[in-house]
C-alpha cells in the first residue's frame, strides 16, 4: 500500500498535463462557439487564426528578446501577446469586411459560409507560414520548470517524481483570467448583454435597436483574443509548428460541440472531458494500481483499456454519443 | 506543293529522328520529401546525387551524351502525391529514378510507376524491411540497409550495455512499424523484453497520453523509432519534462543536430545508431562534399551518392538506358570482383568499364548488395555528449 506513490504518479502524468491541454482546448473551443453562437457558423480558419497570433507573438517575442526585454522568469510572449492580439483583431475584422460580410448580406446559408471559411483558412494557413516558415519553433524562455521531477523525489523522498512546468501554471492561469473577463464581459456589460441578445434571436434584437455590425466587429475581437491566447500557450507548453495547429481544429470542435455549440460554459467543459477522457481511457494504470494495492497483488499486465493509437476514437465516440443522446450538448447549445 | 509535302515530311522525320535521341538519353529524375516530415535532410540527399551526376557530365557523360536530371516532391507521406510526382518525371523522360526516400511512397512509386513502365529505381533511404519482398521484376535497389539489419544492431548495442528491459514507440508508418518489429525480435530473441509498444501519429497535439503510458511500463529506457521534427521529438520533450525517462535510443530517423540542439543535455545519457562506415569512401566524399559546401556526414547524403553514381556505372556497363538492361548489371557493378571505386573516381570508372574491366563501387558508403538488391549495411554507434553528436564505433 503506498497511495501517496499512487496519487502522486496519476497527477504527473494524467492529471496535470490533461489540465493543460484542457485548458488550451477550451479557450480554443469558446472562440469557436462564440462565432457560431453569435455569426452561426462553424468557422473552419479557427485553428488558423489561432496560428497566425502565435506567429505575430513570436516575432514579436524575438524583436523584444534582441532588444534585450525579458520578462524575467516569465516567459517574453506574455509581453508580446497584447500587441499580437491586436495584430489577429486586425486580420479578423479586415477578412469580414472583405469576405464575410459579403455573404452576411446575402444571406447565405450557414453551409456556404462553412465553405467560405475553409477558403479563408488556406489563405491564413499560407500567410501564418510566409511569416514564420513551417519549421518547429520553440520560443518559450524564462523559468522552465515550477517543480522539476528530479527536485521533487529528492524533497519528498517518494519513488514517483512530480512535474509542474511553468508554461502549465501559465496555462491554467491565464485560462481563468480569460475566461473570468469573458463571463463578466458577456453578463454585466452594455455590450456583451447585447450580443448574448442578438445571439439569442437575431430579429428581435434588430427590433430593439441593437446595431448588428458592432456585434459582429466585437464578436471578431473577442475571437482573436481567445485565439491568439489560446494559440500562444499551446505554443509556450509544446513547441510552434504550423501544422500541428491545423492538427488543432478537430480536438477543439468536438470540445465546442460535446459542450453545446453557442454556450460559453459547455466550451469550457467540453475542453476538460475531451482532454482528461483522451489521457485517461488510453492510459496504463498499472504503475498506480501497483502501489495502491497492497504488497505483491502488482498485476501482471498494463491495465491499459485501449491502446493510445485509439485517443482520437475515443474524443469521437464522445462526441457521437452526444449528438446521438444530448443533441444540443452537455449544456443546452444549439443543435448541430 | 510536291515540294512542300516533301519538305514537310523531311521535317518530320528529322524530328522524330531528334526525339528518339531524346528517349534514348539518360535522365534521372530524383524524388525525395523535399516537402514533408523529411523536409530538413532531404535538400542534402538531392544534393549529394546531383554531385554524382555532375562528376560524370565533367567527365564527358554517359553513353555519349550528357545526363539530364530532375526533382520531384515525394511529400514522404502521400502516396498519392509521389506516384503523381513519379509519373510527371517518366512523362519528362526520366529513365531512372533515384528514390524515393520513405519507405510507404517508395513502395507506391515501386508498384504504381517503376514496374509499370519498366524503369529502374534505386531509393537510398527506405529501409522497411517490406520492400525486400515487394513485387519488383528486378528493378529496384537500395543504398541503406533494410530495418530488419537495424534492429540487430540496436538489440546487440542494448545488450552490450547491460539494457534487458526497455519501452517502445515508433511512428505509426511503415518505417516505425518495420523497425520497431525487427528491432522486438531480435531483442526478444537474444533474452530482452519489450515492456511496452506505443504507435504515435506525427503532427498531433499533445503526447501525454501516449508518455504516460510508456512510463507506467517501468522501464527505464525508452527506444524512440521516429522522427527528428515530427512525434519523436514531442514524446521525448515530454518525457523528459515529466521525469519519465531519461536515457534514450535513437535510430536513424531521430538522429539531426536540430535535435541535440534543442534538448542539449536532456539527451547526456542517450544513445543510437545510423548508417555510416568509416570506411576511405566515407572520407573521400566528405573531401568532395565539403569542397561543394555540404555536410558529407549529413544523414543519407552518402547513400544518395552512391544511388546515383550506381545507376549510371549500371547504364554505362548495359550500355543502354533501358530499365531491364541497366538493372540486371546494378549488382555486378556494385559488388565485388572488380576494381574498387570510391567517390571523386566516377570518371576513372566509366573508362574502365568502356575498356571491359570489371568494377567494384564502393562509393561513400562501402556499398555491397545481398540479398534482393539491398545493402548490407554498415551502422555508426553514436552518443550526444554536450551537445555534440559523437560516433562511438563502426558495426
Amino acid at each position: 500500500m503506498d497511495l501517496l506513490n499512487a496519487l502522486v504518479a496519476f497527477l504527473n502524468f494524467v492529471f496535470i498535463p490533461a489540465l493543460a491541454y484542457g485548458s488550451q482546448l477550451a479557450l480554443g473551443a469558446l472562440g469557436a462557439t462564440l462565432i457560431y453562437g453569435i455569426l452561426r457558423f462553424s468557422n473552419f480558419a479557427h485553428g488558423e487564426t489561432m496560428a497566425f497570433g502565435t506567429a505575430i507573438t513570436i516575432l514579436l517575442t524575438f524583436g523584444l528578446q534582441a532588444l534585450g526585454i525579458t520578462f524575467g522568469p516569465l516567459p517574453t510572449a506574455l509581453i508580446a501577446l497584447p500587441l499580437a492580439i491586436a495584430a489577429t483583431a486586425l486580420l479578423l475584422l479586415g477578412t469580414d469586411r472583405l469576405v464575410y460580410r459579403f455573404y452576411r448580406d446575402a444571406k447565405a446559408a450557414p453551409t456556404i459560409l462553412v465553405i467560405v471559411s475553409l477558403g479563408v483558412m488556406f489563405i491564413m494557413s499560407a500567410i501564418t507560414r510566409f511569416l514564420v516558415g513551417v519549421e518547429d519553433i520553440a520560443f518559450a524562455d524564462g523559468e522552465r520548470f515550477v517543480v522539476t521531477a528530479r527536485g521533487f523525489r529528492d524533497w519528498s523522498g517518494l519513488e514517483e517524481g512530480l512535474a509542474i512546468r511553468s508554461t502549465q501554471v501559465i496555462t491554467v492561469v491565464v485560462a481563468g483570467i480569460a475566461v473570468a473577463l469573458l463571463f463578466w464581459f458577456l453578463n454585466r456589460t452594455r455590450t456583451g448583454k447585447s450580443m448574448r441578445a442578438f445571439s439569442d434571436n437575431e430579429d428581435l434584437a434588430l427590433l430593439s435597436g441593437i446595431n448588428p455590425n458592432r456585434v459582429v466587429a466585437v464578436t471578431w475581437v473577442i475571437v482573436a483574443a481567445l485565439a491568439t491566447t489560446a494559440g500562444v500557450l499551446y505554443g509556450l507548453d509544446k513547441s510552434f509548428k504550423a501544422f500541428t495547429y491545423f492538427q488543432l481544429l478537430l480536438p477543439i470542435f468536438a470540445a465546442a460541440v460535446v459542450g453545446g455549440l453557442g454556450n460559453p460554459l459547455g466550451a469550457i467543459a467540453g475542453g476538460f472531458v475531451i482532454a482528461f477522457s483522451e489521457v485517461m481511457v488510453t492510459y496504463a494504470w498499472r504503475q498506480v494500481v501497483a502501489y495502491a494495492l497492497p504488497g505483491d497483488w502488482a498485476p501482471a499486465g498494463l491495465l491499459q483499456i485501449m491502446s493510445t493509437e485509439y485517443k482520437f476514437a475515443v474524443s469521437f465516440a464522445i462526441l457521437i454519443i452526444v449528438l446521438l443522446f444530448k443533441p444540443t450538448g452537455l449544456f443546452k447549445g444549439q443543435s448541430v | 506543293m510536291t515540294k512542300l509535302l516533301r519538305a514537310a515530311s523531311a521535317l518530320a522525320l528529322l524530328a522524330g529522328a531528334a526525339a528518339a535521341q531524346d528517349a534514348a538519353a539518360p535522365k534521372i529524375g530524383i524524388i525525395l520529401g523535399f516537402t514533408g516530415p523529411l523536409e530538413s535532410i532531404t535538400p542534402n540527399m538531392a544534393t549529394g546525387a546531383e554531385m554524382a551526376i555532375n562528376e560524370v557530365n565533367a567527365a564527358g557523360g554517359l553513353l555519349g551524351q550528357q545526363v539530364g536530371v530532375e526533382r520531384a516532391d515525394s511529400t514522404c507521406i502521400d502516396a498519392a502525391a509521389a506516384t503523381a510526382a513519379a509519373e510527371g518525371l517518366v512523362a519528362g523522360g526520366a529513365n531512372a529514378i533515384m528514390g524515393a526516400d520513405c519507405s510507404g511512397v517508395t513502395g507506391a512509386v515501386l508498384t504504381n510507376v517503376a514496374v509499370p513502365n519498366g524503369i529502374g529505381m534505386i531509393s537510398p533511404s527506405a529501409t522497411s524491411p517490406g520492400l525486400s519482398t515487394a513485387e519488383d521484376n528486378g528493378l529496384f535497389f537500395r543504398t541503406a540497409p533494410s530495418d530488419a539489419r537495424q534492429g540487430e544492431i540496436l538489440a546487440q548495442v542494448l545488450q552490450e550495455r547491460g539494457v534487458t528491459d526497455v519501452a517502445l514507440t515508433y511512428t505509426n508508418n511503415d518505417y516505425g512499424k518495420g523497425l520497431a518489429d525487427a528491432f522486438t525480435t531480435a531483442f526478444t530473441a537474444a533474452g530482452g523484453t519489450v515492456s511496452i509498444t506505443v504507435p504515435h501519429e506525427d503532427g498531433k497535439a499533445d503526447y501525454s497520453a501516449e508518455v504516460a503510458s510508456l512510463a507506467a511500463s517501468g522501464s527505464d529506457v525508452l527506444l524512440v523509432a521516429g522522427y527528428t521534427d515530427q512525434g519523436g521529438r514531442g514524446i521525448i520533450q515530454n518525457a523528459l519534462d515529466t521525469g519519465a525517462f531519461e536515457t534514450f535510443v535513437l535510430p536513424d530517423g531521430m538522429i539531426g543536430q536540430d535535435i541535440v540542439d534543442t534538448l542539449g543535455e536532456g539527451l547526456a545519457t542517450s544513445f543510437g545508431t545510423m548508417p555510416g562506415t568509416d570506411s576511405p569512401g566515407a572520407a573521400a566524399f566528405q573531401e568532395i562534399a565539403s569542397a561543394q559546401s555540404l555536410d558529407g556526414t549529413s544523414v543519407y547524403a552518402g547513400e544518395s551518392y552512391d544511388a546515383a553514381a550506381l545507376i549510371m556505372l549500371a547504364m554505362a556497363a548495359a550500355g543502354s538506358t533501358n530499365g531491364a538492361d541497366w538493372a540486371a548489371q546494378v549488382e555486378s557493378v556494385a559488388n565485388a570482383p572488380g576494381e574498387q571505386v570510391l567517390p571523386g573516381e566516377l570518371g576513372k570508372a566509366l573508362e574502365l568499364i568502356a575498356a571491359g574491366t570489371d568494377i567494384d563501387y564502393v562509393g561513400a558508403t562501402a556499398v555491397e548488395l545481398i540479398g534482393t538488391g539491398e545493402s548490407a549495411g554498415n551502422f555508426r554507434e553514436l552518443e550526444f555528449k554536450d551537445g555534440q553528436i559523437e560516433t562511438v564505433q563502426f558495426r
